[in-house]
Parts: structure tokens; C-alpha cells; sequence
């Protein structure tokens, strides 16, 4: 795995850290993204080696995380009926909706199965015609392609037991919500490498004239990410603010293209709820009317009992780096992996996941 | 592969092996199960004769074994793994070397074994047969013997084809490591190949993930490498323990409240095969919290892990063995991992299993 190993050389890592430590002079505020490239930071301890030269913000990068409890409980009540199988990537079993998790209604007799793509889905309800099969359908621009291709598939079979429960997001919006709020302290961005290899970096040159902050591509693995801080830490010193790509190995300019029809195809930009954000104007994807008929949400009724806010949460805080998961009240306390009150201590990209693993107790 | 709940009434488990079966297959009826003349068949013509040894043929209610000299050690362990046939072994060599080590590891020589199979109602004998063949060339591979067993035949649908279940009896050899609690500062930890391989080949298995080279279970004996290292180091070595559910970590982290020390790993020095560590990227999973199956983690004491390295790799099935970090007085956490960057870390206790039935 030496394309793996090659971003991960101590020594090229140690060269960037000093670089960064060099030109800096004083102490900026990054936001990464993407929760994996939180995950890197940590895991790797670069955020801890940073710590007085860069404050980096965990950005609202993880879909699981944002993903509204309105979708987890419609997910966990659709799941009890004796017909329905919820298929769902493994992270979002352990998020808390407003009555509990999937887990939690696996437990009690829920019938959840865990896929590694959707087309695992489309196949399983070829083969079982006398069940419905349900996709929850989250995640970022990068997971849309595959579950367009998944509704093309059924559509091809002719499945009338597969459908879609969509709560895709879109990173774009996120960023524009949080430069536009009043209390913004991002000064720079490291955008989320996987989703521009899907959707090129073209719409950033907009957002960084009209918001004069850079924004720099950047990857997932110790030297991308350092690669990126110090793209970000040069146009900051130098009181510029351009769009770079300091992911070009995988990210083209105009991104992937037969992705980018197949979205369109199926999916029609829409406003949507975020957890701990409330709604954000064209923050989500919906099917287009063409396609209503693998809409979960049209086949089945919704639960009786309306979501009470009762989300204790701080996700919010922590996704827009106004608290560091330690700072929370609940960290390590009344939330843990084992009894989490939100997504991000429990989601693959979460924030406090990341905290909490990586033992990291101390904000850097 | 699908595997739910009964309640979904979907076929409850699947083939996923490289037998086909014949269209005039037999099967396991309950018949099998209720002690007449299908039953004694069974046991007879399918079990007895692959497993032959002088215990088993007498068919007593219960085995008659000869005296051992010194004290035993006595394992029990059931199998659920799915699906039932993955790349590199299957229910049957699991159940027979995951009871073996489990005494090899505790410093005993198996002698016995006990088998339980639980099958499911309409499981194909031609299946049946063939894991039986499994477990007779695994008991043979390591010189246990089977020599007592019983078959339960349950309605469809309430078991996943098959669960077996093992009891092994060893005899204690000395020296016998002496166990966790005795651990010390600057004792050094050794682990005895790559990590994580059974967890990833019954994952890629299960969930039939097109991987390019197959990731291979490590499934097998852990015989040999414990016997060379009783005789290569003698009382040098503190504790053994193979590394299966929860992986390498689940074990230090046991080791570590077992001793009130810190035992520390470095990330480097850990070797993980390119199917295990793509798999792990893929998916978001670690290694360390991957099973294994014919894979340990070795403590010996200060100034042994040379000599505990190259007697290990002096084995084919541990050529690949590596010294991976030390005991320490207490530090950061129970246990930490040293990152490929330099920065010392906690390393986390599996939280369930990511992925279960896997054994």
C-alpha cells in the first residue's frame, strides 16, 4: 500500500509541520470540512502538533451527524412493520433519533440490515419480492451517485418493493450558513477532497470572491491535510484569499462529470433540515417528481406521534467550532459511544467520536 | 449473503461455499435429531467413521480416558460463525482450532475434544460431510481427539444452519506462563503474524465483497509456535493469549487491567497484510480491533523479545512475527499506540464488535 505510506512519511510530515510553524505569526482558525479529515488530524495527531499555531474547527463534514431526527424516527418506525426492511449503511445505527436509535429498535424487533452500498439493497429486493426494501439514503455529494445508480437499477427491474428514504445534504450551503452567521470565526477553508472529486471546485471561485476567504482542496491522509494548512496559513499570511487544489491527484476541476449527470438525472436540489442547524436554503437533494415513485416517504405513512426537540446535543457548537467536544458538558459523561445524546460521538466522521478515541481530553 | 431474523421468514442462512449440491440431495430432517435409527446413522456413518479414534468408537454415554500425571486445563467454545464457509477455513477447522489454541495458549498439550453440532432442519448432508471432514483433518493436524459428541436437529428457522459447540482437554505443561497479573515494567510484547485476517476474510466473505487478492482467515493451529517458545524460552515467557474477538487490542486491554500497568504498541511495528489494511481504510475499521484465529499476542520477559521474535519466525505459520511495544508503569491510559507521526495515543477498547458472528 505505498500510495498509502507515501502520505504518511514522518519525516515529510515533520518538514511541513516546521514550515507551517515558521511562516505563521499568528494563530489562525481552519475549518476542515470533512469529518475524516477530522479523523486524520486527530488520529494522526496533527491538530495536538498545531496546537498554538492553528485552532482547527470540525466542520459539519459528517452527513450522520447532520442528518435530522425527524428522518432517524420516520427510519426506526417504518423498520417495526412486519413487510419492511430498512437497509442502511452501518454508522447511522447507533444515531439517536428522538424515540432511539435503529439499534434500539433492532433490539425490539425492528428489521434493520446493514449494506455496504445501496446496489446491495436493489439486490436484495430482487431477490425477496415479498418484502419492501428501504435505502436510508445520507450522505454528501459523494454518496449520491450511488444511490442515483441504485434507483436507476430498480427502475430497470421494474422494483415496485424498493424505494429511498433521501436525506442527502450538500457541503456548499453548509459553508455559506456558517460564514454568513454573525459570530463566523473560520478564516479559511479545507474543503472536503471526496466530494469535489465528484463535483469538480469550479462553484468555490463564487464563494471565495464573494466571502474573501481562501479555500484550498485537501485530502484525507497526514501530508494532504498539512499540505492544505499550509496552502491555507500562506494566503493568510500574505492577506490573499484564492481557491487552490492541493488535491490534484484525485480532485479534476470539473470533477466527475458521468456522476455529476447521474445526480442530476435523479435528484433535484432542495431546502433541508440539519440536525443542530435548523433548515439550510438549498442544503439537501430530493427526488426529482419523475422518480417519486421510490420516495419512502410517499409509500409509507409517517409515524403518528410528532418529533419533540428534546436534542441535548451541542453538535451544533462543536460543528461550528464556537466549543471543542472536551468543552461540552456532556462529553465522556452523559455521552459516551455506548450512550451517545447526538451523532457526532458516534458517527465513523463525528467530531467527538474523534475526541473521545483518539483520547485527545484537551482542547488543541 | 442475507441473514436475518426468523421473524422476516427469510431463508434463515445460505450457502456460500464452493460445494454445489446435488439436485437428489439428502438433507438433515429432525428425524436425525430424535435418537432412533436415523439418528445412530448419522452418528454413525457420517461422524464416527471420519473421526475414529479408540474413545469414540465404544459410544459410552460418556468417554473413558486414561490418567494424566499432572494438573488439566479445560476449555469450552461455541460457533456461530457466517458464513458457515470463508476463504481460508470454515465452521468446522474453527471449532477444532479455536478450542486447541485456547489450551495452547493457557500452556497445555490438547489431548481431547467434545463436539456439539446443532443443525438446522433441511441443513445438506453433503455440507454436513464436509465440514466433518474439515474437523477431522483439523483434530488430526493437531493430534486432539474427538471423543465425545452429541447432534440436536432444531426446526427451521431456529438456527443458522449450523452452531457447533467444543470442549477441549489439555494437559499443563511446565513451565506454565504464569498469567497477565504478573506482568512488569519493561516486559515486551510480541505479536506472532499479521493481525486482523480472520475478521476481514469472514467480513469480505459475508458481505461477498469482490476483493482482489481474497483476504485469507489466519484459522490454524497455534501449536508449534507455543511448544518452540516453552522451549526456546522456558520461564521467560509471561502470558499468551490468541487475539480473537476484539482482536489485538480487546487482549491489552485485559492484559493491562490485569497487571494496573500501561502496555504500549507501536503503530510501525504492527504487521498488517494489504488486504487487511485496504479493507480496514475502505470501511473505517482498525485492525487491532479485527479478530484472529491462529494469530497471539505473546508478553515475555525484559531482554526475551529478540530471541521470542526469531524463535517464532523460525515457524512458517509466524514467520512474520514482530516485536510490537513494551509494558509500562502507568501512562495516558491502559494502552496506547505510538502513531506512524510520533504522537502517543489511547487505544481504544472495541465497543461490541463491528462486525458479528464471526466465530
Amino acid at each position: 500500500m505505498k500510495y498509502l505510506d507515501e502520505y504518511r512519511d514522518p519525516q515529510a510530515a515533520q518538514l511541513l509541520l516546521d514550515e507551517i510553524r515558521r511562516i505563521t505569526s499568528r494563530r489562525w482558525t481552519l475549518m476542515e470540512v470533512c469529518g475524516g479529515q477530522t479523523h486524520s488530524l486527530l488520529r494522526h495527531g496533527i491538530a495536538a502538533e498545531l496546537e498554538g499555531t492553528v485552532e482547527l474547527i470540525h466542520g459539519p463534514g459528517c452527513p450522520v451527524c447532520v442528518t435530522d431526527q425527524a428522518a432517524i424516527d420516520f427510519a426506526c418506525h417504518i423498520a417495526q412493520s412486519e413487510d419492511i426492511v430498512l437497509t442502511s449503511f452501518g454508522d447511522m445505527l447507533r444515531v439517536p433519533g428522538s424515540r432511539g436509535s435503529l439499534l434500539d429498535a433492532q433490539t425490539t424487533g425492528a428489521n434493520i440490515r446493514i449494506v455496504y452500498s445501496p446496489s446491495d439493497a436493489v439486490e436484495l429486493a430482487r431477490k425477496y419480492p415479498e418484502k419492501q426494501f428501504v435505502f436510508f439514503a445520507v450522505g454528501f455529494e459523494t454518496t449520491a451517485p450511488a444511490t442515483a445508480l441504485a434507483v436507476k437499477q430498480a427502475d430497470r427491474y421494474q422494483l415496485e418493493n424498493f424505494s429511498l428514504l433521501v436525506s442527502h445534504v450538500r457541503v456548499q450551503p453548509a459553508m455559506e450558513a456558517l460564514v454568513q452567521a454573525p459570530d463566523n470565526r473560520v478564516q479559511a477553508f479545507l474543503a472536503a477532497g471526496h466530494v469535489c472529486t465528484v463535483m469538480g471546485y469550479e462553484s468555490y471561485e463564487s464563494f471565495v470572491k464573494q466571502y474573501q476567504l481562501p479555500v484550498v482542496v485537501t485530502g484525507f491522509e497526514p501530508l494532504d491535510l498539512l499540505e492544505g494548512i499550509l496552502a491555507c496559513v500562506k494566503q493568510l499570511e500574505a492577506n490573499e484569499a484564492i481557491l487552490e487544489n492541493r488535491y490534484a491527484r484525485t480532485v479534476r476541476t470539473a470533477g466527475n462529470l458521468v456522476a455529476q449527470d447521474l445526480v442530476q438525472e435523479i435528484y433535484q436540489v432542495c431546502d433541508r433540515e440539519w440536525r443542530g442547524f435548523g433548515i439550510i436554503p438549498e442544503g439537501g437533494l430530493e427526488l426529482r417528481p419523475d422518480w417519486q415513485q421510490f420516495d419512502a416517504r410517499m409509500r409509507f405513512t409517517k409515524p403518528a406521534l410528532s418529533v419533540i426537540d428534546v436534542d441535548e446535543c451541542h453538535s451544533f457548537e462543536v460543528m461550528t467550532g464556537h466549543m471543542k467536544p472536551p468543552e461540552c458538558p456532556h462529553f465522556g459523561k452523559r455521552c459516551t459511544p455506548e450512550s451517545p445524546l447526538g451523532a457526532p460521538m458516534v458517527s465513523s466522521e463525528g467530531a467527538c467520536a474523534a475526541y473521545y478515541r483518539y483520547g485527545v481530553t484537551t482542547s488543541p | 449473503m442475507i441473514n436475518m431474523q426468523s421473524k422476516n421468514n427469510l431463508v434463515s442462512w445460505q450457502m456460500n461455499c464452493p460445494v454445489s449440491i446435488p439436485e437428489n440431495a439428502e438433507y438433515v430432517t429432525l428425524a436425525h435429531g430424535e435418537g432412533g435409527r436415523l439418528s445412530r446413522k448419522l452418528i454413525q456413518e457420517r461422524i464416527v467413521h471420519l473421526l475414529n479414534n479408540e474413545y469414540l468408537v465404544a459410544l459410552n454415554d460418556s468417554a473413558q480416558l486414561p490418567s494424566v500425571n499432572g494438573p488439566l486445563a479445560l476449555t469450552t467454545d461455541s460457533f456461530v460463525v457466517s458464513p458457515l464457509f470463508f476463504p481460508g477455513g470454515d465452521i468446522g477447522s474453527l471449532a477444532v482450532f479455536g478450542t486447541v489454541n485456547d489450551l495452547a495458549v493457557s500452556g497445555a498439550k490438547p489431548l481431547w475434544l467434545t463436539l456439539s453440532l446443532i443443525i438446522e432442519e433441511g441443513f445438506p448432508l453433503a455440507i454436513l460431510d464436509r465440514i466433518l471432514k474439515s474437523i477431522a483433518r483439523a483434530a488430526q493436524e493437531t493430534g486432539i481427539k474427538v471423543v465425545a459428541g452429541d447432534t440436536k436437529v432444531v426446526p427451521r428457522g431456529a438456527a443458522d444452519g449450523l452452531f457447533i459447540n467444543t470442549a477441549g482437554v489439555g494437559e499443563l505443561i511446565t513451565p506454565i506462563p504464569p498469567g497477565p497479573a504478573t506482568l512488569q515494567v519493561d516486559d515486551e510484547l510480541i505479536i506472532s503474524g499479521p493481525i486482523g485476517r480472520h475478521g476481514i476474510a469472514v467480513l469480505a466473505a459475508r458481505e461477498e465483497l469482490a476483493l482482489e487478492p481474497l483476504p485469507l482467515s489466519d484459522c490454524g493451529s497455534l501449536i508449534r509456535p507455543v511448544e518452540r517458545l516453552r522451549n526456546e524460552l522456558g520461564d521467560q515467557v509471561r502470558c499468551l493469549r490468541d487475539a480473537t474477538r476484539g482482536g489485538v487490542a480487546a487482549v491489552l486491554h485485559e492484559w493491562a487491567e490485569a497487571s494496573k500497568l500501561t502496555l504500549s504498541i507501536n503503530e510501525r511495528s504492527i504487521p498488517v497484510s494489504p488486504e487487511v489494511r485496504g479493507v480496514c481504510e475502505l470501511l473505517g475499521l482498525d485492525p487491532l480491533h479485527m479478530a484472529n484465529e491462529g494469530t497471539m499476542v505473546i508478553a515475555v520477559k525484559q531482554g526475551s523479545g529478540a530471541a521470542a521474535v526469531e524463535a517464532l519466525q523460525s515457524l512458517s505459520e509466524t514467520a512474520d512475527a514482530r516485536l510490537i511495544g513494551t509494558v509500562n508503569s502507568q501512562g495516558i491510559a491502559p494502552v496506547t499506540i505510538r502513531r506512524t507521526l510520533g504522537s502517543e495515543q489511547p487505544l481504544d477498547d472495541p465497543l461490541g464488535s463491528p462486525l458479528p458472528r464471526i466465530c
